[in-house]
């Protein structure tokens, strides 16, 4: 049967399934082989925060969204075209996002009477008229893996078990994507158990030998690869970058990195790969808590390593005191917030955008750091270098604001050359710089405001520092009260005065009236949404802010060239009110905490709203 | 008697060949403690102690936390990090795991320690790190003005406790070795022979050396450890604990009791065959823990000296060895083989 081919430019596919039924790695592995054809692409894992929840509920469905183009995309797309639902649960739980005249891939098997009871549907929807609106592929997934690995000698149980692999045949059949790097996948994967990957790649050529010759599927889809710029690629994730980061961070100010850690959601990933690259000299500590993380990365500081802490909300408000002991002691610390939703607890596997005020003020005292935020995953890495050039030249602890979904997501990421990297070292300080020979700890660079660095083992430069007030220059304890003034005022203009590179604006006809502005996770929906009201004819100017804090030098005259100022955040307006009460302009804050990235199409709308509106 | 192997806890820290005195560790700074206090004579006994170790003076640094004890680095000619209430055994770990050439020390009080920053004390002691934790204990807080402290008797009246407290207090010994402390000590402030024949030992142990010092507040908490220092009673009240000799006091010694533990009996009860002879270097705590709770009730008798004092690898050398190990087996890192190192494609 000669099956026909269709074009397409992009297409967005959702995985979604049982937190057991192993839909990450199925999105993962399809990942792969689109990124080795060459798409673009952006990915958005979801999984709940419980590792098991009950099979077959709704609390435990887990999913990967993945999007593909033959262009260059922003976003892992607002509304699958297609649902691989592996059980009832996983149906119910996303028809919601689902288009009209989306395909829907069902697994049969699992839409037994007892699972549709367990999500609350009273008749089975395969089989009724509540699916009409859109194109329904009945495919009983788990059987015909059973039936394909017969030959094995497997239990059932582990028969089923490969039957994420069969559906990612099947959708690798329907999109033609490459099979070699899936299958030395496997084989690398279970090397321990060959019987294991030969069943699983059995089972993944059943997908797609099924899809080849099942009626149930007439037409195959094909997506060119894209054209984007020359240069290396590899897919990367938003902690996998940061990670990178890092170490590419101690490389380049000829540092040992320092990496103190407590585990926490979405964070963690970021302590387990560090802790794989030990022969780059990186010490990775985990901690008895998140204070112990801290300070254990300022000690190793103070010691001269390039000291890290890794973390997510809660953790930041543990580590409060001790990053207000960075900023008066004046040593570099890098303090990672993989923001999560909040207060509390609130949902650790989702994302928001809630800490900025809390990087931004929280602890005692006057105590300013300065505030990077990367804008897709793979400025992760370029964030964090940037990050570490902050904290050892102006010796300062410095907030890396990523989120859940850049920690996440993932996107192919040209690689740097390593010899275009900045050289980001700056020498300890060896000698006395007093007038009679002696060591001042507090006496600055007068360009920088920075204070020397003088680590332990260094001959002549004993010295002590704490968390009481210094007077200037000696250091030692004071309690003078215009010595405090002038060192209060000395920190704030030592962080204000971080040289950071201005705000660049994307104004194609240069005749906008509005400006979108963002920071951090919010880039990709923010561009793709100005993308289509451009494509429309519309007029927006579009610019972001990787600099929270100091914000750069045009930020106010970027504002106030526009007559109105749109800035989406996934938060209750954050940046809005910091940029309101600095410059005076009537930011419209446009709003939304559903621990959700925002949606190009949803953003589209609150433009044009906004360009249309007196 | 069990035999330590190796007693190298100053070996990777480099020595000076200039001959050292007190006054080369005396830093600049006024010493602001109220007269009298215990804290005096503690600095006093370091700063004649460490010209003894004849180790670089750059290479010393003292961190402490928040506590009258804690300003203690202010006043030595060495590195100093005065930190934040609690946290000194953190922030020096991280220093200690990273900077195998560095004799770092922490000054910490009972608040500071055993209130605070309990968490960080215990898993430092588990861990090993390579630190000399001088842990001040007046029993009370001084700098906040007299609130009772975690080693406060029951019952004691203090203005935070004005009908007498209800918490039972730590004992800082059975605390460390509970927390798998490979060195415990036992001194006090105004023994100073004593006290610096046991920081010999804490400094020559590598990994963490928990050496408890009563210290006497003479502000809001004066004579708390009074009978020690009484000649009428010390010589019968305390325990000298020397690892190979017999445990005794003036009239009293230890033996092993009916139940597996020991206990204190009249010296001239017992012939010196019975008499416990204490093994610091005994790879089981369980003595040295029935040791630890031998002042219990307070100050009948009191156990002074090193209760522990056992091999294991110190943190900064495990740590070190696992980056010389990854070196070893694949060499040192290379950033760009790193970035190249996943699937990757080239466009153009």
């Amino acid at each position: 049967m000669t099956k026909q081919v269709q074009q397409l430019d992009r297409v967005i596919i959702r995985f979604a399934g049982d937190s057991g039924d192993g839909m990450q790695l199925t999105g993962d592995r399809f990942t792969a082989g689109t990124a080795e054809f060459g798409n673009d692409l952006s990915t958005l894992p979801n999984f709940p925060a419980e590792i098991r929840a009950p099979a077959g509920t709704l609390p435990g469905v887990s999913s990967f969204q993945l999007h593909f183009a033959d262009h260059d995309i922003l976003t892992p797309g607002d509304a699958p075209n297609v649902l691989v639902a592996m059980n009832p649960a996983a149906l119910k739980a996303n028809l919601g996002d689902l288009p009209r005249g989306a395909d829907i891939i069902a697994n049969t098997d699992e839409f037994t009477k007892r699972n549709l009871q367990k999500v609350g549907y009273a008749a089975n929807p395969l089989e009724d008229d509540s699916l009409g609106e859109w194109r329904v592929h009945a495919v009983p997934l788990t059987s015909l893996t059973v039936k394909a690995l017969e030959g094995f000698e497997l239990s059932k149980k582990d028969a089923e078990r490969s039957k994420n692999m069969f559906a990612l045949g099947l959708l690798s059949w329907l999109y033609h994507r490459p099979t070699e790097a899936t299958i030395s996948f496997l084989e690398q994967k279970f090397a321990k158990k060959p019987d294991i990957a030969k069943a699983n790649i059995a089972a993944f050529q059943a997908g797609w030998n099924y899809g080849e010759t099942t009626e149930s599927f007439s037409v195959s889809y094909e997506v060119k690869p894209a054209q984007l710029a020359p240069g290396v690629y590899r897919n990367i994730s938003g902690n996998q970058a940061l990670a990178y980061g890092l170490i590419a961070a101690a490389v380049q100010s000829k540092l040992p990195l320092f990496l103190g850690s407590y585990p926490i959601t979405p964070a963690s990933d970021i302590l387990h790969e560090l802790s794989k690259h030990k022969r780059f000299g990186i010490r990775t500590f985990q901690a008895e808590d998140e204070i112990a993380g801290v300070g254990a990365a300022l000690g190793a500081a103070f010691g001269g390593a390039l000291g890290v802490t890794t973390t997510s909300g809660p953790g930041v408000a543990l580590k409060a005191e001790t990053v207000g002991l960075a900023v008066t002691t004046e040593l570099p610390l890098i303090v990672v917030d993989v923001q999560r939703a909040g207060p509390s607890t609130g949902m650790p596997t989702k994302t928001e955008q809630t800490d900025l005020l809390m990087a931004m003020f929280g602890r005692n005292g006057e105590s300013p750091v300065p505030i990077v935020a990367p804008m897709s995953p793979s400025d992760c890495f370029d964030a964090a270098v940037e990050a570490a050039r902050i904290a050892v030249k102006y010796r300062t602890p410095v907030m890396l604001l990523s989120d859940g979904y850049l920690a996440n997501g993932s996107e192919p990421w040209r690689l740097p050359e390593v010899s275009d990297l900045p050289d980001i070292s700056q020498p300890f300080t060896t000698e006395p710089n007093g007038a009679e020979g002696e060591f001042l700890p507090f006496k600055r660079d007068t360009e920088t405001l920075a204070r020397p660095w003088a680590i332990p083992g260094t001959a002549g430069l004993e010295h002590r520092i704490g968390g009481i007030e210094k007077a200037d220059g000696t250091g030692n304890i004071s309690y003078d009260p215009d010595n405090h003034d002038l060192m209060v005022r000395t920190r704030a203009a030592k962080i204000a005065g971080i040289d950071v590179p201005d705000l660049e604006v994307d104004d194609a006809d240069g005749d906008a009236k509005v400006l979108v502005l963002g920071w951090g996770s919010t880039y990709g929906p923010i561009a793709a949404a100005v993308r289509r009201i451009r494509r429309n004819g519309g007029k927006v100017a579009q610019a972001h802010l990787r600099h929270l804090n100091p914000l750069p030098a045009n930020t106010g005259e970027v504002l106030k060239r526009y007559d109105k100022v749109l800035l989406p955040e996934i938060n209750l307006g954050q940046l809005a009110l910091l940029l309101r009460a600095r410059f005076l302009v009537d930011i419209i804050s446009y709003n939304r905490v559903r621990g959700l990235p925002f949606k190009a199409e949803e953003l589209a709308g609150v433009i044009q709203d906004v360009i249309e509106s007196d | 008697m069990t035999e330590l192997v190796n007693g190298k806890g100053l070996s990777l820290i480099p020595k000076t060949d200039v001959k050292q005195g007190l006054k080369d560790f005396k830093s600049d700074q006024e010493v602001r403690w109220c007269p009298g206090c215990g804290d005096y004579a503690i600095l006093a006994a370091v700063q004649s102690f460490l010209p003894e170790l004849g180790l670089k003076r750059e290479n010393i640094v003292f961190v402490s936390g928040i506590g009258c004890s804690s300003r203690f680095p202010y006043y030595l000619n060495t590195y100093g990090f005065h930190s934040i209430h609690g946290r000194a055994p953190a922030i020096a770990t991280g220093l200690a795991a990273s900077r195998p050439d560095l004799s770092v020390w922490v000054i910490t009080g009972d608040g500071d320690a055993l209130s605070i920053g309990g968490n960080h004390l215990i898993h430092a002691l588990r861990r090993n790190v390579n630190l000399n934790v001088l842990l001040f204990n007046n029993r009370i807080y001084g700098l906040t003005k007299g609130q009772y402290s975690p080693t406060s008797e029951v019952g004691k009246i203090t203005k935070s406790t004005p009908m007498g407290s209800l918490d039972k207090p730590f004992n800082p010994i059975s605390l460390a070795i509970g927390a798998e402390a490979s060195f415990v000590a036992r001194t006090i402030d105004s023994d100073r022979k004593h006290l610096q024949s046991v920081l010999r030992e804490a400094t020559a142990h590598r990994g963490t050396s928990l050496v408890e010092i009563y210290q006497n507040c003479n502000i809001f908490n004066d004579n708390a450890f009074e009978q020690l220092k009484d000649p009428a009673v010390r010589d019968d009240i305390t325990l000298r604990l020397e690892h190979g000799q017999p445990i005794v006091s003036a009239s009293k010694a230890v033996v092993r009791a009916a139940n597996g533990g020991v206990e204190v009996v009249a010296r001239d009860s017992v012939s010196e065959e019975q008499i416990l002879v204490h093994d610091a270097h005994s790879p089981d705590p369980s003595v040295a823990f029935a040791l630890s709770r031998l002042d219990e009730p307070a100050f009948e008798h009191v156990p002074i000296g090193i209760f522990r004092q056992v091999d294991r690898p110190a943190y900064d050398v495990l740590m070190a060895e696992q980056l010389d190990e990854a070196v070893a087996q694949k060499g040192p890192g290379d950033l760009s083989e790193l970035l190249l190192g996943g699937d990757t494609w080239r466009i153009g």
